[in-house]
């Protein structure tokens, strides 16, 4: 069971962390249409959040509650993959990090709405149809941005090698991936890289830039070693229930 | 009371972000059932992180209790996932008349009927819409997304 509540511990925390990311962007996006692009994109993963940290919580105990793990977890238990609590930057960044996240997680929710267990299939058959327009969405601004003016080109490429090495971590397996994969309830990670890659490359030669080569992989968020980033997004989003606990809407 | 008239009830609670279709309309009451007297609904969120959910059960709640429907539960059930495919030709010719094009693949005005037409933004002012362009009458018009 344990296991289990791990597991989509991890799926939870990957959705959470980025909707907070991105609702940084709010009302500070440069037009209005990506403002509501990114606001939406965010509620979306604040929803498939709220679904895994449900389920999870359901699954640790019958008196937790989604909002407990939400705001009353320290940073060194947050299980989330390093590249979701990376700062925005600017708008290039954003997009970066969000394709390589979209394209990540489309393979990923298809294979876990196979799963043997019910509730996991569910909510990623849910969450594929919302994962579709955020990485046609994400994918056209790579091409727009890497296939337009010079200096356009010259900065997605600077935020495509400085994200890459967090890219890595989405493809590992650890004992507990491993133990769910052999249940037939979890998703083979190393699976789904060469395919992964496949879709890069066509993006990127598409949008004229290219995969960084030689870069040193970091990797420790689901083991809860987080870059200096993640403390700071927890401070800001956990603040109201620690200020007053149990403070309700 | 009987089955079909709760229908009747739930019927009468407009969606809370699109208010001239009902949330029986769009789909998301999925369905009813008597348990040992206890009132089952069945409720489906039509995009996960639908802001409006929360509000919908309360309005549930409250249309029921006055119509003296006190046993009863709500539940949400995410599977098979909410689909525009659920909107009858009503539901979407409701849409039409509001100015908001309704799902389809080839998406047309909804002032003039034009097919040519220009995305704008695949997001809109709700999870289910995005914004259009039409180019033969040069309107901005939302189109119901098709999932």
């Amino acid at each position: 069971m344990d296991y289990l509540f791990k597991y989509v511990l991890v799926l939870a925390d990957d959705a959470l962390i980025l909707a907070q990311r991105l609702s940084e962007w709010a009302f500070r996006a440069p037009f209005l249409e990506e403002d509501i692009a990114i606001s939406n994109i965010s509620l979306d993963l604040f929803g498939r959040a709220t679904l895994f940290l449900k389920y999870a919580a359901s699954i640790k105990s019958d008196t937790l509650e989604a909002d407990d793990l939400a705001f009353k977890r320290h940073e060194r238990e947050y299980v989330n993959h390093l590249l979701c609590e990376q700062p925005n930057g600017h708008f290039g960044d954003t997009i970066v990090r969000q394709y390589l996240f979209d394209s990540f997680y489309s393979l990923f929710l298809y294979e876990l709405s196979l799963s043997k267990d019910k509730q996991l299939a569910d909510i990623a058959s849910k969450s594929i149809k919302e994962v579709a327009y955020h990485l046609r969405h994400s994918s056209k601004w790579i091409i727009r941005l890497g296939d337009g003016t010079d200096e356009s080109n010259k900065k997605i490429q600077k935020s495509i090698d400085n994200f890459w090495m967090y890219t890595d971590e989405f493809f590992m397996m650890d004992k507990i991936d491993e133990i769910m994969y052999k249940k037939h309830i979890g998703v083979n990670r190393i699976a789904l890289k060469s395919i992964w890659l496949k879709q890069i490359n066509n993006v990127f030669s598409e949008a004229k830039v290219k995969i960084p080569s030689e870069t040193h992989m970091l990797s420790g968020g689901k083991k809860g070693l987080h870059t200096e980033h993640l403390g700071h997004l927890l401070a800001e989003m956990q603040y109201l229930q620690r200020a007053f606990p149990g403070a309700k809407w | 009371m009987n089955i079909y008239k709760i229908w009747d009830v739930l019927e009468g609670i407009p969606d809370p972000e699109i208010p001239n279709i009902s949330i029986v309309e769009m789909g998301i009451v999925r369905k009813l059932k008597f348990n040992d007297g206890i009132l089952n609904v069945t409720i489906t969120p039509t995009y996960s992180g639908c802001p409006a959910m929360s509000v919908i059960k309360s309005e549930i709640k409250k249309h029921l209790i006055k119509e003296g429907v006190n046993d009863f539960e709500i539940n949400t059930s995410l599977f098979p996932p909410w689909t525009t495919g659920w909107l009858s030709e009503k539901t979407k010719s409701k849409l039409q008349s509001i100015g908001i094009a309704p799902p389809k693949k080839q998406i047309e005005c909804p002032y003039c009927n034009s097919n040519k037409i220009q995305l704008v933004s695949e997001f809109g002012s709700t999870l289910c819409k995005s914004y259009h362009k039409c180019i033969h009458c040069m309107e901005i018009f939302e189109n119901f997304k098709c999932i």
